[in-house]
Protein backbone atom coordinates (compact mmCIF):
# COMPACT_ATOMS: atom_id res chain seq x y z
CA UNK A 1 0.00 0.00 0.00
CA UNK A 2 2.63 2.74 1.02
CA UNK A 3 4.62 1.29 -1.86
CA UNK A 4 1.31 2.30 -4.51
CA UNK A 5 1.40 5.62 -2.60
CA UNK A 6 4.66 6.65 -2.83
CA UNK A 7 4.66 5.45 -6.63
CA UNK A 8 1.90 7.22 -7.41
CA UNK A 9 3.37 10.45 -5.64
CA UNK A 10 6.79 9.73 -7.79
CA UNK A 11 4.65 9.14 -10.87
CA UNK A 12 3.29 12.73 -10.99
CA UNK A 13 6.30 14.51 -10.20
CA UNK A 14 8.34 12.88 -12.15
CA UNK A 15 7.52 15.01 -15.11
CA UNK A 16 7.41 18.13 -13.50
CA UNK A 17 10.91 17.41 -11.92
CA UNK A 18 12.32 16.89 -15.09
CA UNK A 19 11.10 19.63 -17.05
CA UNK A 20 12.49 22.33 -14.47
CA UNK A 21 15.80 20.42 -14.37
CA UNK A 22 16.20 20.47 -18.22
CA UNK A 23 15.01 24.37 -18.03
CA UNK A 24 17.53 25.12 -15.11
CA UNK A 25 19.88 23.44 -17.27
CA UNK A 26 19.51 25.16 -20.12
CA UNK A 27 19.56 28.72 -18.19
CA UNK A 28 22.79 27.47 -17.43
CA UNK A 29 23.85 27.11 -20.54
CA UNK A 30 22.31 30.24 -21.88
CA UNK A 31 24.08 31.80 -19.06
CA UNK A 32 27.28 30.24 -20.32
CA UNK A 33 27.34 30.64 -24.08
CA UNK A 34 26.23 34.39 -23.61
CA UNK A 35 29.70 35.54 -22.70
CA UNK A 36 31.40 33.35 -25.44
CA UNK A 37 32.39 34.74 -28.55
CA UNK A 38 31.28 34.90 -31.73
CA UNK A 39 28.59 37.87 -30.53
CA UNK A 40 26.09 37.93 -33.28
CA UNK A 41 24.73 41.42 -33.29
CA UNK A 42 23.19 41.39 -36.53
CA UNK A 43 20.53 38.37 -34.69
CA UNK A 44 20.38 40.64 -31.10
CA UNK A 45 19.18 43.08 -33.09
CA UNK A 46 16.56 41.34 -35.54
CA UNK A 47 15.14 39.75 -32.28
CA UNK A 48 14.79 43.34 -30.33
CA UNK A 49 13.21 44.73 -33.16
CA UNK A 50 10.80 41.56 -33.52
CA UNK A 51 9.95 41.29 -29.35
CA UNK A 52 10.53 45.52 -28.56
CA UNK A 53 9.37 47.38 -31.92
CA UNK A 54 6.60 45.00 -33.29
CA UNK A 55 4.83 45.00 -29.80
CA UNK A 56 4.96 48.23 -29.37
CA UNK A 57 1.35 49.98 -31.25
CA UNK A 58 -0.38 46.52 -29.16
CA UNK A 59 1.39 47.73 -26.52
CA UNK A 60 0.46 51.08 -26.53
CA UNK A 61 -2.84 50.75 -27.20
CA UNK A 62 -3.03 48.54 -24.01
CA UNK A 63 -1.28 51.07 -21.86
CA UNK A 64 -3.47 54.10 -22.71
CA UNK A 65 -6.52 52.04 -22.51
CA UNK A 66 -5.52 50.85 -19.13
CA UNK A 67 -4.31 54.21 -17.80
CA UNK A 68 -7.76 55.39 -18.58
CA UNK A 69 -10.27 52.82 -17.07
CA UNK A 70 -7.81 52.95 -14.35
CA UNK A 71 -8.48 56.85 -13.91
CA UNK A 72 -12.00 56.74 -14.67
CA UNK A 73 -12.56 54.14 -12.02
CA UNK A 74 -10.78 55.58 -9.38
CA UNK A 75 -12.38 58.96 -10.16
CA UNK A 76 -15.68 57.16 -9.76
CA UNK A 77 -14.74 55.42 -6.45
CA UNK A 78 -12.23 58.33 -5.18
CA UNK A 79 -15.28 60.59 -5.75
CA UNK A 80 -17.70 59.01 -2.67
CA UNK A 81 -15.40 60.10 -0.03
CA UNK A 82 -13.29 63.31 -1.92
CA UNK A 83 -10.74 61.89 -2.35
CA UNK A 84 -10.41 62.61 -6.44
CA UNK A 85 -7.29 64.39 -5.62
CA UNK A 86 -5.85 61.31 -5.75
CA UNK A 87 -6.60 59.77 -8.80
CA UNK A 88 -3.12 60.79 -10.70
CA UNK A 89 -1.08 58.99 -7.81
CA UNK A 90 -3.09 55.89 -7.87
CA UNK A 91 -2.45 56.10 -11.70
CA UNK A 92 1.04 56.80 -11.21
CA UNK A 93 1.93 54.30 -8.50
CA UNK A 94 -0.09 51.15 -10.58
CA UNK A 95 1.47 51.59 -13.59
CA UNK A 96 4.97 51.96 -12.48
CA UNK A 97 5.11 49.19 -10.05
CA UNK A 98 2.66 46.60 -11.11
CA UNK A 99 0.57 47.35 -14.72
CA UNK A 100 3.46 48.59 -16.63
CA UNK A 101 5.91 45.68 -16.14
CA UNK A 102 2.92 42.73 -15.72
CA UNK A 103 0.82 44.17 -18.82
CA UNK A 104 3.89 44.36 -20.98
CA UNK A 105 5.18 40.96 -20.04
CA UNK A 106 1.84 39.25 -20.59
CA UNK A 107 1.42 41.06 -23.82
CA UNK A 108 4.75 40.62 -25.35
CA UNK A 109 4.49 36.80 -23.99
CA UNK A 110 1.17 35.97 -26.13
CA UNK A 111 2.36 38.01 -29.15
CA UNK A 112 6.50 37.30 -29.37
CA UNK A 113 6.34 34.76 -27.04
CA UNK A 114 4.31 32.40 -28.77
CA UNK A 115 5.94 33.20 -32.38
CA UNK A 116 9.55 32.15 -30.49
CA UNK A 117 7.77 28.65 -29.33
CA UNK A 118 6.64 27.96 -32.50
CA UNK A 119 9.42 28.64 -34.48
CA UNK A 120 12.48 27.08 -33.03
CA UNK A 121 9.95 24.25 -32.39
CA UNK A 122 9.03 23.86 -35.95
CA UNK A 123 13.19 24.09 -36.38
CA UNK A 124 13.16 20.95 -34.38
CA UNK A 125 10.63 19.13 -35.49
CA UNK A 126 11.95 20.06 -39.36
CA UNK A 127 15.70 19.29 -38.72
CA UNK A 128 17.12 22.31 -38.71
CA UNK A 129 18.27 22.66 -35.41
CA UNK A 130 20.21 19.43 -36.46
CA UNK A 131 21.46 21.18 -39.50
CA UNK A 132 23.11 24.06 -37.18
CA UNK A 133 24.78 21.67 -34.81
CA UNK A 134 25.97 19.71 -38.06
CA UNK A 135 27.67 23.46 -39.08
CA UNK A 136 29.47 23.95 -35.69
CA UNK A 137 27.00 26.24 -34.72
CA UNK A 138 25.78 25.86 -31.26
CA UNK A 139 21.77 26.05 -31.24
CA UNK A 140 21.47 27.58 -27.85
CA UNK A 141 24.09 30.14 -28.77
CA UNK A 142 22.48 30.83 -32.23
CA UNK A 143 18.88 30.90 -31.52
CA UNK A 144 18.38 31.01 -27.59
CA UNK A 145 20.93 33.51 -26.49
CA UNK A 146 19.70 36.74 -28.80
CA UNK A 147 16.04 36.25 -27.31
CA UNK A 148 17.15 35.83 -24.06
CA UNK A 149 19.20 38.92 -24.59
CA UNK A 150 16.84 40.81 -26.34
CA UNK A 151 13.82 39.93 -23.67
CA UNK A 152 16.08 41.41 -21.02
CA UNK A 153 16.81 44.25 -22.58
CA UNK A 154 13.79 45.15 -24.35
CA UNK A 155 10.85 44.33 -21.43
CA UNK A 156 12.21 47.21 -19.29
CA UNK A 157 12.06 49.78 -22.68
CA UNK A 158 8.57 48.70 -23.15
CA UNK A 159 7.84 48.80 -19.28
CA UNK A 160 8.94 52.66 -19.49
CA UNK A 161 6.81 53.05 -22.46
CA UNK A 162 3.88 51.86 -20.82
CA UNK A 163 4.31 53.74 -17.54
CA UNK A 164 4.55 57.45 -19.69
CA UNK A 165 1.72 56.13 -22.18
CA UNK A 166 -0.40 54.63 -19.40
CA UNK A 167 0.00 57.87 -16.55
CA UNK A 168 -1.04 60.21 -20.25
CA UNK A 169 -4.35 57.99 -20.57
CA UNK A 170 -4.91 58.39 -17.00
CA UNK A 171 -4.26 62.55 -17.27
CA UNK A 172 -6.51 62.77 -20.73
CA UNK A 173 -9.15 61.20 -18.72
CA UNK A 174 -9.50 63.14 -15.26
CA UNK A 175 -8.22 66.11 -16.91
CA UNK A 176 -9.76 66.55 -20.52
CA UNK A 177 -13.28 63.71 -19.98
CA UNK A 178 -13.86 64.98 -16.38
CA UNK A 179 -12.79 67.92 -16.05
CA UNK A 180 -10.42 68.07 -13.16
CA UNK A 181 -7.71 70.24 -12.65
CA UNK A 182 -4.63 69.93 -15.36
CA UNK A 183 -1.76 71.06 -12.39
CA UNK A 184 -3.86 68.90 -9.36
CA UNK A 185 -3.14 66.11 -11.33
CA UNK A 186 0.33 66.26 -11.95
CA UNK A 187 0.85 67.23 -8.67
CA UNK A 188 -0.65 64.32 -7.41
CA UNK A 189 1.13 62.19 -9.83
CA UNK A 190 4.78 63.45 -8.57
CA UNK A 191 4.12 64.37 -5.34
CA UNK A 192 3.89 60.51 -3.91
CA UNK A 193 6.05 59.12 -6.97
CA UNK A 194 9.44 57.78 -6.32
CA UNK A 195 12.14 56.41 -8.02
CA UNK A 196 12.36 53.17 -6.48
CA UNK A 197 8.87 53.13 -8.08
CA UNK A 198 10.11 53.24 -10.81
CA UNK A 199 13.35 51.27 -10.26
CA UNK A 200 11.90 48.11 -8.65
CA UNK A 201 9.10 48.18 -11.91
CA UNK A 202 12.26 47.92 -14.44
CA UNK A 203 13.57 45.33 -11.99
CA UNK A 204 10.50 43.35 -12.33
CA UNK A 205 10.10 44.01 -16.29
CA UNK A 206 13.91 42.82 -16.41
CA UNK A 207 13.38 39.31 -14.62
CA UNK A 208 9.81 38.89 -16.43
CA UNK A 209 11.53 39.95 -20.26
CA UNK A 210 14.08 36.92 -18.62
CA UNK A 211 11.65 34.51 -17.07
CA UNK A 212 9.66 34.58 -20.79
CA UNK A 213 11.99 34.09 -23.38
CA UNK A 214 13.43 31.25 -21.31
CA UNK A 215 10.44 29.14 -21.02
CA UNK A 216 9.24 29.57 -24.79
CA UNK A 217 12.31 28.98 -25.80
CA UNK A 218 12.31 25.80 -23.85
CA UNK A 219 9.47 25.08 -25.12
CA UNK A 220 10.26 25.21 -28.49
CA UNK A 221 13.50 23.63 -28.41
CA UNK A 222 12.04 20.63 -26.81
CA UNK A 223 9.53 20.24 -28.88
CA UNK A 224 8.62 16.99 -30.09
CA UNK A 225 6.15 15.19 -32.65
CA UNK A 226 5.30 17.42 -35.97
CA UNK A 227 2.69 19.92 -36.15
CA UNK A 228 1.15 18.52 -32.81
CA UNK A 229 4.09 19.14 -31.31
CA UNK A 230 4.62 22.44 -32.33
CA UNK A 231 1.31 23.86 -31.55
CA UNK A 232 1.25 21.92 -27.72
CA UNK A 233 4.53 23.48 -27.20
CA UNK A 234 3.14 27.19 -28.30
CA UNK A 235 0.18 26.11 -26.17
CA UNK A 236 2.11 25.31 -23.08
CA UNK A 237 4.87 28.43 -23.85
CA UNK A 238 2.19 31.04 -23.55
CA UNK A 239 0.44 29.56 -20.31
CA UNK A 240 3.21 28.57 -18.27
CA UNK A 241 5.28 31.90 -19.03
CA UNK A 242 1.90 33.68 -18.09
CA UNK A 243 1.54 31.95 -14.50
CA UNK A 244 5.46 32.10 -14.30
CA UNK A 245 4.93 36.40 -14.83
CA UNK A 246 1.86 36.38 -12.37
CA UNK A 247 3.12 34.15 -9.57
CA UNK A 248 6.46 35.24 -9.43
CA UNK A 249 5.13 39.11 -9.71
CA UNK A 250 3.80 38.44 -6.27
CA UNK A 251 7.26 37.38 -4.84
CA UNK A 252 9.07 39.74 -6.38
CA UNK A 253 6.84 42.64 -5.22
CA UNK A 254 6.23 41.07 -1.86
CA UNK A 255 10.61 41.54 -1.70
CA UNK A 256 10.91 44.76 -3.73
CA UNK A 257 8.40 46.69 -1.48
CA UNK A 258 9.45 45.02 1.96
CA UNK B 1 43.51 5.22 -44.62
CA UNK B 2 40.20 4.75 -42.44
CA UNK B 3 38.60 8.32 -42.27
CA UNK B 4 35.11 6.77 -40.14
CA UNK B 5 35.36 4.37 -37.71
CA UNK B 6 32.34 2.96 -35.55
CA UNK B 7 33.01 0.08 -33.02
CA UNK B 8 30.76 -2.30 -31.22
CA UNK B 9 28.04 0.95 -31.41
CA UNK B 10 24.85 0.60 -28.94
CA UNK B 11 21.77 3.03 -28.72
CA UNK B 12 18.24 2.53 -26.92
CA UNK B 13 15.58 4.74 -26.46
CA UNK B 14 13.67 3.61 -23.56
CA UNK B 15 12.82 0.05 -24.25
CA UNK B 16 13.64 0.43 -28.24
CA UNK B 17 17.16 -1.12 -28.11
CA UNK B 18 18.15 0.31 -31.81
CA UNK B 19 21.88 -0.40 -32.41
CA UNK B 20 22.79 -3.32 -30.62
CA UNK B 21 26.79 -3.64 -31.78
CA UNK B 22 27.42 -1.60 -35.06
CA UNK B 23 30.79 -2.47 -36.50
CA UNK B 24 31.52 -0.76 -39.47
CA UNK B 25 34.70 1.62 -41.13
CA UNK B 26 35.11 3.82 -44.09
CA UNK B 27 38.10 4.50 -46.19
CA UNK B 28 38.89 7.57 -47.60
CA UNK B 29 37.46 8.43 -50.70
CA UNK B 30 35.06 5.28 -50.70
CA UNK B 31 31.08 5.95 -50.89
CA UNK B 32 29.27 3.08 -48.09
CA UNK B 33 25.71 3.33 -48.69
CA UNK B 34 23.64 1.74 -45.60
CA UNK B 35 20.58 0.10 -46.29
CA UNK B 36 17.68 -0.91 -44.08
CA UNK B 37 14.04 -0.70 -43.80
CA UNK B 38 12.01 1.78 -42.00
CA UNK B 39 12.75 2.24 -38.34
CA UNK B 40 16.52 -0.18 -38.89
CA UNK B 41 18.07 2.83 -36.98
CA UNK B 42 19.84 4.29 -40.34
CA UNK B 43 19.21 7.71 -39.32
CA UNK B 44 20.32 7.11 -35.93
CA UNK B 45 23.48 5.54 -36.95
CA UNK B 46 24.55 8.53 -39.14
CA UNK B 47 23.52 11.30 -35.94
CA UNK B 48 26.18 9.12 -34.59
CA UNK B 49 28.68 9.79 -37.24
CA UNK B 50 28.27 13.66 -36.75
CA UNK B 51 27.97 13.83 -32.98
CA UNK B 52 24.33 14.69 -33.06
CA UNK B 53 23.61 11.53 -30.35
CA UNK B 54 26.00 10.01 -28.08
CA UNK B 55 26.50 6.37 -28.00
CA UNK B 56 25.14 4.06 -24.59
CA UNK B 57 28.21 2.00 -25.78
CA UNK B 58 31.21 1.67 -28.40
CA UNK B 59 32.72 4.40 -30.22
CA UNK B 60 32.52 6.51 -33.32
CA UNK B 61 36.53 7.45 -34.46
CA UNK B 62 36.58 10.50 -37.14
CA UNK B 63 40.21 10.55 -38.18
CA UNK B 64 41.70 8.74 -35.73
CA UNK B 65 40.08 10.93 -32.37
CA UNK B 66 37.50 9.15 -30.70
CA UNK B 67 34.41 11.67 -30.52
CA UNK B 68 33.55 10.73 -26.75
CA UNK B 69 36.79 12.37 -26.10
CA UNK B 70 36.11 15.86 -27.38
CA UNK B 71 34.32 18.79 -25.57
CA UNK B 72 31.57 21.23 -27.54
CA UNK B 73 34.71 22.92 -29.16
CA UNK B 74 36.44 20.19 -30.26
CA UNK B 75 33.22 18.14 -31.45
CA UNK B 76 32.47 21.44 -33.88
CA UNK B 77 36.29 21.46 -35.38
CA UNK B 78 35.89 17.93 -35.99
CA UNK B 79 31.86 19.10 -37.03
CA UNK B 80 33.64 21.37 -40.33
CA UNK B 81 35.25 18.41 -41.78
CA UNK B 82 31.13 16.82 -41.90
CA UNK B 83 28.65 18.02 -44.81
CA UNK B 84 25.36 17.01 -44.20
CA UNK B 85 22.14 16.39 -46.68
CA UNK B 86 19.34 16.27 -44.29
CA UNK B 87 15.94 14.08 -45.92
CA UNK B 88 13.89 17.21 -45.56
CA UNK B 89 16.62 19.29 -46.92
CA UNK B 90 16.37 21.19 -43.34
CA UNK B 91 16.56 24.83 -45.01
CA UNK B 92 16.21 27.60 -42.43
CA UNK B 93 12.96 28.77 -43.98
CA UNK B 94 13.82 32.33 -42.20
CA UNK B 95 16.58 32.73 -44.64
CA UNK B 96 17.32 33.40 -48.73
CA UNK B 97 18.95 30.43 -50.97
CA UNK B 98 21.64 32.11 -50.58
CA UNK B 99 21.54 33.14 -46.89
CA UNK B 100 21.25 29.22 -46.62
CA UNK B 101 24.34 28.10 -48.48
CA UNK B 102 26.55 30.47 -46.90
CA UNK B 103 25.80 30.26 -43.66
CA UNK B 104 28.57 28.02 -42.85
CA UNK B 105 31.03 30.74 -44.12
CA UNK B 106 29.39 34.02 -42.36
CA UNK B 107 29.63 31.93 -38.94
CA UNK B 108 33.23 30.68 -39.23
CA UNK B 109 34.75 33.05 -41.35
CA UNK B 110 35.34 36.60 -42.09
CA UNK B 111 34.34 36.82 -45.67
CA UNK B 112 32.02 39.89 -46.49
CA UNK B 113 28.27 39.14 -47.35
CA UNK B 114 29.29 39.62 -51.20
CA UNK B 115 32.02 37.21 -51.10
CA UNK B 116 29.82 34.75 -49.29
CA UNK B 117 26.69 35.22 -51.86
CA UNK B 118 29.05 34.78 -54.67
CA UNK B 119 30.61 31.64 -53.32
CA UNK B 120 27.06 30.34 -52.59
CA UNK B 121 25.84 31.00 -56.07
CA UNK B 122 29.11 29.47 -57.55
CA UNK B 123 28.31 26.37 -55.58
CA UNK B 124 24.40 26.47 -56.64
CA UNK B 125 25.81 26.22 -59.67
CA UNK B 126 27.44 23.40 -59.38
CA UNK B 127 24.46 22.08 -58.07
CA UNK B 128 22.90 22.58 -61.31
CA UNK B 129 20.63 25.51 -59.63
CA UNK B 130 21.01 29.20 -61.45
CA UNK B 131 19.27 32.18 -60.47
CA UNK B 132 17.73 31.08 -57.51
CA UNK B 133 19.70 32.64 -55.01
CA UNK B 134 17.44 35.34 -54.05
CA UNK B 135 14.35 32.94 -53.30
CA UNK B 136 13.00 32.11 -49.91
CA UNK B 137 13.41 28.17 -49.92
CA UNK B 138 9.43 28.02 -49.10
CA UNK B 139 9.42 28.78 -52.97
CA UNK B 140 11.30 26.16 -53.94
CA UNK B 141 9.77 22.39 -55.36
CA UNK B 142 10.82 19.50 -53.40
CA UNK B 143 14.13 18.58 -55.51
CA UNK B 144 15.32 22.01 -55.71
CA UNK B 145 15.20 22.23 -52.30
CA UNK B 146 17.33 19.07 -51.78
CA UNK B 147 19.69 20.86 -54.34
CA UNK B 148 19.79 23.61 -51.83
CA UNK B 149 20.52 21.63 -49.19
CA UNK B 150 23.70 20.02 -50.93
CA UNK B 151 24.80 22.96 -51.87
CA UNK B 152 24.84 23.68 -48.52
CA UNK B 153 26.92 20.79 -47.20
CA UNK B 154 29.44 21.72 -50.23
CA UNK B 155 30.24 24.68 -49.28
CA UNK B 156 32.79 24.80 -46.53
CA UNK B 157 34.26 22.39 -48.98
CA UNK B 158 34.13 19.25 -46.41
CA UNK B 159 36.43 15.92 -46.59
CA UNK B 160 32.63 13.94 -45.37
CA UNK B 161 29.48 14.45 -46.93
CA UNK B 162 26.50 12.36 -44.88
CA UNK B 163 22.85 11.64 -47.12
CA UNK B 164 20.13 11.02 -45.34
CA UNK B 165 17.69 9.51 -47.65
CA UNK B 166 19.11 11.64 -50.48
CA UNK B 167 16.19 10.48 -53.27
CA UNK B 168 13.53 9.65 -50.59
CA UNK B 169 10.11 11.68 -51.98
CA UNK B 170 11.11 12.84 -55.26
CA UNK B 171 10.10 11.46 -58.89
CA UNK B 172 12.48 8.76 -60.52
CA UNK B 173 14.19 11.21 -62.87
CA UNK B 174 14.90 14.17 -60.43
CA UNK B 175 16.08 10.90 -57.76
CA UNK B 176 18.65 9.89 -60.45
CA UNK B 177 19.44 13.65 -61.33
CA UNK B 178 20.32 13.67 -57.52
CA UNK B 179 21.98 10.19 -57.82
CA UNK B 180 24.11 11.92 -60.48
CA UNK B 181 25.32 14.77 -58.65
CA UNK B 182 26.34 12.46 -55.78
CA UNK B 183 28.71 10.78 -58.04
CA UNK B 184 29.72 14.04 -59.48
CA UNK B 185 30.43 15.48 -55.73
CA UNK B 186 32.39 12.58 -55.36
CA UNK B 187 34.66 12.86 -58.22
CA UNK B 188 35.18 16.71 -58.32
CA UNK B 189 35.43 17.15 -54.88
CA UNK B 190 36.68 13.96 -53.97
CA UNK B 191 34.78 13.50 -50.65
CA UNK B 192 34.19 10.68 -48.56
CA UNK B 193 30.55 9.97 -48.14
CA UNK B 194 27.95 8.31 -46.47
CA UNK B 195 24.65 7.52 -47.77
CA UNK B 196 21.55 5.69 -46.05
CA UNK B 197 18.37 4.84 -48.21
CA UNK B 198 16.22 2.50 -49.05
CA UNK B 199 15.98 3.36 -52.47
CA UNK B 200 18.00 -0.26 -53.93
CA UNK B 201 18.39 1.87 -57.39
CA UNK B 202 20.41 4.66 -56.18
CA UNK B 203 22.04 2.50 -53.64
CA UNK B 204 23.63 0.43 -56.51
CA UNK B 205 24.46 3.56 -58.22
CA UNK B 206 26.38 5.90 -56.49
CA UNK B 207 27.83 2.72 -54.16
CA UNK B 208 31.61 1.07 -54.11
CA UNK B 209 30.02 -0.35 -50.98
CA UNK B 210 26.55 -1.53 -49.75
CA UNK B 211 25.89 -2.44 -45.77
CA UNK B 212 22.69 -3.28 -44.90
CA UNK B 213 21.44 -3.01 -41.31
CA UNK B 214 19.17 -5.51 -39.54
CA UNK B 215 18.35 -5.98 -36.25
CA UNK B 216 20.42 -3.41 -35.04
CA UNK B 217 23.56 -4.92 -36.62
CA UNK B 218 25.00 -4.53 -39.60
CA UNK B 219 24.39 -7.87 -41.33
CA UNK B 220 26.06 -7.94 -44.43
CA UNK B 221 28.74 -5.53 -46.00
CA UNK B 222 30.24 -5.89 -49.87
CA UNK B 223 30.17 -4.38 -53.35
CA UNK B 224 27.10 -3.50 -54.69
CA UNK B 225 27.29 -6.43 -57.30
CA UNK B 226 28.33 -9.01 -53.80
CA UNK B 227 25.03 -7.44 -52.40
CA UNK B 228 22.89 -8.45 -55.70
CA UNK B 229 23.72 -11.85 -55.91
CA UNK B 230 24.10 -12.20 -51.82
CA UNK B 231 22.39 -15.69 -50.45
CA UNK B 232 21.36 -14.13 -47.22
CA UNK B 233 17.26 -14.04 -47.19
CA UNK B 234 16.85 -11.38 -45.27
CA UNK B 235 19.45 -9.34 -47.87
CA UNK B 236 17.94 -11.25 -50.65
CA UNK B 237 14.29 -10.07 -49.54
CA UNK B 238 14.97 -6.62 -49.05
CA UNK B 239 16.74 -5.75 -52.69
CA UNK B 240 14.07 -7.47 -54.08
CA UNK B 241 11.35 -5.62 -52.03
CA UNK B 242 9.60 -8.27 -51.51
CA UNK B 243 6.35 -8.39 -48.38
CA UNK B 244 7.57 -12.20 -48.09
CA UNK B 245 10.25 -13.33 -46.00
CA UNK B 246 12.12 -13.54 -43.22
CA UNK B 247 11.82 -9.72 -42.12
CA UNK B 248 8.90 -9.22 -39.47
CA UNK B 249 6.95 -6.41 -40.47
CA UNK B 250 5.92 -4.19 -37.89
CA UNK B 251 2.03 -3.94 -37.62
CA UNK B 252 1.21 -6.59 -40.00
CA UNK B 253 -0.19 -9.91 -39.46
CA UNK B 254 0.58 -12.40 -42.22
Amino acid sequence: MIVKIIEFIGSIAERPALGLGRIILLLFSILRWMVRPPFDFRNILTQMATIGVNSLPVVLITAVFTGMVLALQSYTGFKRFGAEGFVGSVVALSMTRELGPVLSAIIVTGRAGAAMAAEIGTMRVTEQIDALETMATNPIQYLIVPRFISGLIMLPALTVITDVVGIMGGYFVTVILLGTSSSGYMRATWDYLQLGDIYSGLIKACFFGAAFTLICCYKGFYAQGGAEGVGKATTGAVVYSSMTILISDYFLSAWLFR
Amino acid sequence: MKVIEIIDLHKSFDDNYVLRGVNLEVKKGESLVIIGGSGSGKSVLLKHIIGLMRPDRGKVIIDSVDLASLDEDGLNEIRKKFGMLFQSAALFDSMTVWENVGFGLRRHTNLSDEEIKEIAIQKLNMVGLVGVEDLMPSELSGGMRKRVGLARAIAMEPEILLYDEPTTGLDPIMADAINDLIIKMRETLSVTSVTITHDMRSAYKIADTIAMLYNGVIIEKGTPDEIRNSDNPVVRQFIEGRAEGPISLEGIER
